[in-house]
């Protein structure tokens, strides 16, 4: 029954009856983030997706923690809550795990999500409850005004490090494929065709879904990004994902490397069969690891898509069959019958 | 040989022995049968958090309390009348508990020279003279156990590991329990292991048989049923009754309960017991940790559930900041504290009021919370569909202060029948409630309540955003506004102090005392019975017991006042009192014991004969 719903994340939620427009999921909220915050671009987007699911916007549901990204629910005219660091994925998981007929989206940042909220975020992925987690990666915290963060690369500068951070980033890709998350992607923030493509699939996929966006903190650490955006040379280091494509763009390619991992070499030096050919559904995560570690060190050749999406029971319907088992065993539930039930006695 | 029977009006047991020997199995099984029997009856157990400690060390004695009579009775009493000492560390530990005169059952088998060493004995107390002033039976019920079984196919460990049976067995014959339900409790209990069973039942018996029969016991003792009042009963603990009233609060509210809880001692039991009731609709959810369990109990009832989460002190304040949440969202939410001996991880598995100032003012900001607790192990199945009441009717989260003494004490409780539980239920928002008719204002507040609508998703038209930075009042937009700011703080405390809270009622026999004994929470039955005591000695003495933390009773400060003297006994250094002074100017005499146990009656009496004689 639970394998019924695989590829079926929005089976339980009520259709639409009429067409949406991007206007439909606009709130009457004015937009407050900075000018030129890469966050714009991913509201545009998310907005602009939200028909395309043709689901009940009632049913849509935005939970975000704090930070900048966190206030991307006051902007969705659907429910939201805005709720506090690093908590969203556990209020979330209440509320998928109560109400199946709902999508429930998580919005949260690199510091919300892997430093405050760390724990929440790991035991969501390996529960696997039906949401859609946007882990919006500026490598910086912002609300608080230029910190480092989890993400930001050794020896980063900062109000608080000015002489260089000394903590080694989290790779998000790499933790969530490390807590078996069912699916597991990046994308970026300026890239709305491909974010599109990404969030459809996020959506089609029943169980917790993790997805990085690379998105730029133009004030306080901009350009973050920006070989991934510059014309020249985001052709030659980025690795477009794609299931059952060889991992390779113009001039490098990824192959099984000696040592067990991945490695990413010349790509006219070797031969078309040598070149790994992506499986979005292998149920070992291990290939999904090592692609994850390809962009290390820093941006010389990033992988770009979907790593990992491979389907399990959702927690929340393995949940909901629990009751509907204990009920098929002995009945709905009689309060008489349970309160008198034990040893009692009777006094006349 | 015809034996005496001797008629007592009341009995105190307390059941010790190592962790691992089963006094607790032992203490619930005999409250069991003396329930089934229809005496009144009030237990304690008392056990230490580590699993299995040392065995034959005085940190790993685990004790079992029942006090059982023919009459009304309200705690676990004092001082037993018998205790069952299943080794020389449980004699040591709880000797000097016990009054000159009173009977000791010992397992003679366990003071070997080593187990004495263990404990610091020279010389074995069963053979000096130093028990002379207790009725002693040394009994060696480890052989006895083991002689009794020698036919059964069962390891020499599994027969030894049988004594606490011999030893109920025993006992249950001296105060002429019923037994049948003690076997038949066995047998389900081992029912895959048959050998087990039938040795255990085999035990039982034993130990039953060698009472009557054996010179060591010449009288056995008759203890009437308790005239309470008509109804169906059971014998109840804090902790499943408080689950079961979080059953009947989810029926009678007509929404389904999602609880997020953590284990934590000694709250766990209450997740045990709502995780067996799924076919009522429950979704429990053991979460990666204390924060996660609340998160997911306010995120639920985002979602139109009633959220739940339980916990203890340690894990209150991990919730804090998600309570404020909850209170500025003003959703309903029930957080149970059943609060234990703290600071810190404290003594996890003994009892204390100390988390009450934690309950009303544990969080950033002006944020105020209902506070309830209940009096007794089975008042806790009213007061959690009295918090679950105030949570939906005024959609604020509410602190539900139990402790490990009502947790894990337990009494007979008269079931209720559904038909007499209130109906709690409220209709979720599912119009606009602008003045044009087509808009929604999730903060426009309920005249009456001052409760906001709770519109919960997939209600069309009525999409709305919350959230912890400060709302506009009525649109619930984001607004740093000061005066609205100042505004929504006094209307979220407007909001609480408005609850319909009963009145303090008082209980003066004689309607002219001088002096008003108060409580709140799990002191009630040791309150009770010292109030009892010093009227029975021709003191007058008025009690009261709060169950409304916050908001109080409107009349509390009319009742304060009018008495000379108001005597607080508190296992804290002070909170309540702290309060009542500081809210109603009353000069409040405080008693305060905080030893992780409960007051015992006699204490209580002596402080208030104290304060009357002041005077």
């Amino acid at each position: 029954m639970s394998e019924s719903l695989n590829g079926k994340g929005l089976a339980l939620v009520p259709k639409a009856e009429g067409k949406q427009t991007l206007k439909d999921f606009k709130s009457d909220q004015e937009v407050r983030w900075c000018p030129g915050c890469g966050d714009y671009a991913i509201l545009a987007a998310v907005q602009s997706f939200m028909p395309e699911l043709g689901i009940k916007r009632e049913n849509t549901v935005f939970v975000s923690g704090i930070g900048c990204s966190s206030r991307f629910p006051y902007y969705m005219n659907t429910y939201g809550f805005h709720s506090i660091h690093g908590r969203a994925p556990a209020i979330a998981t209440g509320l998928a795990a109560s109400r199946p007929d709902l999508s429930v989206w998580v919005i949260t940042g690199d510091g919300d999500a892997l430093s405050i909220g760390g724990n929440h975020l790991i035991h969501a992925l390996r529960r696997n409850v039906n949401l859609n987690i946007l882990l919006f990666n500026n490598r910086i915290y912002g609300l608080t005004k230029g910190q480092y963060s989890p993400t930001s690369e050794v020896g980063k500068i900062t109000k608080s490090t000015p002489m260089g951070s000394l903590d080694k980033p989290f790779n998000p890709i790499s933790l969530a494929v490390g807590a078996e998350a069912g699916f597991v992607a990046r994308t970026i923030d300026s890239d709305r065709k491909h974010l599109h493509s990404v969030l459809r699939e996020a959506a089609a996929h029943r169980g917790t879904s993790l997805v990085e966006i690379y998105q730029n903190c133009n004030i306080f650490n901009d350009n973050a990004f920006e070989d991934l955006k510059d014309p020249e040379k985001r052709d030659v280091i980025t690795l477009r994902l794609e299931h059952g494509q060889p991992i390779a763009n113009a001039t490098q390619a990824v192959r099984l490397a000696p040592t067990g991992g991945l490695e990413v070499v010349a790509r006219d030096s070797i031969s078309p069969e040598e070149i790994l050919v992506h499986d979005v559904h292998n149920p070992d995560p291990s290939l999904a690891f090592a692609l994850s570690r390809l962009d290390e060190p820093a941006f010389q050749h990033v992988p770009i898509g979907i790593f990992r999406s491979v389907d399990r029971p959702s927690y929340d319907h393995l949940m909901s069959e629990q009751l509907e088992m204990a009920v098929a065993q002995r009945g709905p539930g009689d309060l008489d019958e349970l309160l008198q039930g034990g040893d009692t006695w009777k006094i006349n | 040989m015809t034996k005496q029977v001797q008629q007592l009006d009341r009995v105190i047991i307390r059941f010790a022995g190592d962790s691992g020997d089963g006094m607790q199995l032992t203490g619930d099984r005999f409250t069991a049968e003396t329930a089934s029997f229809g005496n009144d009856l009030s237990t304690l157990p008392n056990f230490p958090a580590e699993i299995r400690a040392p065995a034959g060390t005085l940190p790993g004695v685990s004790s079992f309390q029942l006090h059982f009579a023919d009459h009304d009775i309200l705690t676990p009493g004092d001082a037993p009348n018998v205790l069952v000492a299943m080794n020389p560390a449980a004699l040591k530990a709880n000797l000097s508990d016990l009054p000159r005169g009173a009977d000791i059952i010992a397992n003679a088998d366990e003071f070997t020279k080593r187990n004495l060493q263990k404990v610091g004995y020279d010389v074995n107390p069963l053979e000096d003279e130093s028990l002379a002033e207790w009725r002693l039976h040394s009994v060696p019920l480890t052989s006895l156990t083991v002689k009794a079984l020698e036919e059964f196919d069962i390891s020499k460990k599994d027969a030894e590991r049988a004594k606490n049976m011999f030893a109920l067995g025993l006992l249950s014959w001296l105060y002429g329990r019923p037994v049948e339900a003690t076997i038949k409790f066995i047998e389900t209990k081992f029912a895959k292991k048959p050998a087990i069973a039938k040795s255990n039942v085999a035990a039982f018996n034993a130990g039953y048989n060698y009472g009557e029969t054996t010179e060591a016991f010449s009288v056995s003792y008759e203890i009437k049923p308790a005239p309470l009042s008509a109804g169906v009963y059971r014998n109840i603990s804090g902790n499943q009754a408080l689950a079961l009233g979080l059953v009947a609060a989810s029926v009678q509210s007509k929404l389904p309960l999602f609880l997020g809880s953590y284990p934590i001692t000694p709250a766990s039991d209450i997740l045990h017991e709502l995780s067996k009731h799924k076919r009522f609709g429950i979704r429990t959810f053991q979460a990666e940790d204390e924060i996660a369990g609340v998160g997911a109990a306010l995120g639920a009832a985002f979602g139109g559930a009633l959220g739940v989460t339980t916990t203890s002190g340690p894990g209150v304040a991990l919730k804090a900041e998600t309570v404020g949440l909850a209170v500025t969202t003003e959703l309903p939410l029930i957080v149970v504290d059943v609060q234990r001996a703290g600071p810190s991880t404290g003594m996890p598995t003994k009892t204390e009021q100390t988390d009450l100032l934690m309950a009303l003012f544990g969080r950033n900001g002006e944020s105020p919370v209902p506070v309830i607790a209940p009096a007794t192990p089975s008042d806790c199945f009213d007061a959690a569909v009295e918090a679950a009441r105030i949570a939906i009717k005024y959609r604020t989260p509410v602190m539900l202060l139990s402790d490990g003494y009502l947790a894990n004490g337990s009494e007979p409780w008269k079931v209720p029948s559904q038909a007499e539980l209130p109906d709690i239920s409220v209709p979720y928002t599912t119009e606009p409630n602008g003045d044009d008719g087509t808009t929604f204002l999730p903060f426009k507040r309920d005249a009456e309540t001052l409760a906001r609508p709770w519109a919960i998703p997939g209600t069309p038209g009525l999409e709305h955003r919350i959230g912890g930075i400060e709302k506009a009042d009525g649109t619930g937009n984001i607004s740093y506004d000061p005066n609205n700011h100042d505004l929504m703080v006094r209307l979220r405390q407007a909001k609480i102090d408005g609850i319909d809270v009963p009145d303090l009622e008082v209980d003066d026999p004689d309607g002219d005392a001088r002096v008003l004994v108060l409580g709140w929470g799990s002191t009630y039955g040791p309150i009770a019975a010292a109030a009892r005591r010093v009227r029975r000695g021709g003191g007058k003495v008025a009690q009261a017991h709060l169950r409304h933390l916050n908001p109080f009773p409107k009349n509390i400060g009319e009742v304060l006042k009018s008495y000379d003297k108001v005597l607080l006994p508190e296992i804290n250094l002070g909170q309540l009192a702290l309060l009542l002074r500081a809210k109603y100017l009353v000069d409040i005499i405080s008693y305060n014991r905080v030893r992780g146990l409960p007051f015992k009656a006699e204490e209580l009496a002596g402080v208030i004969q104290e304060v009357i004689d002041s005077e």
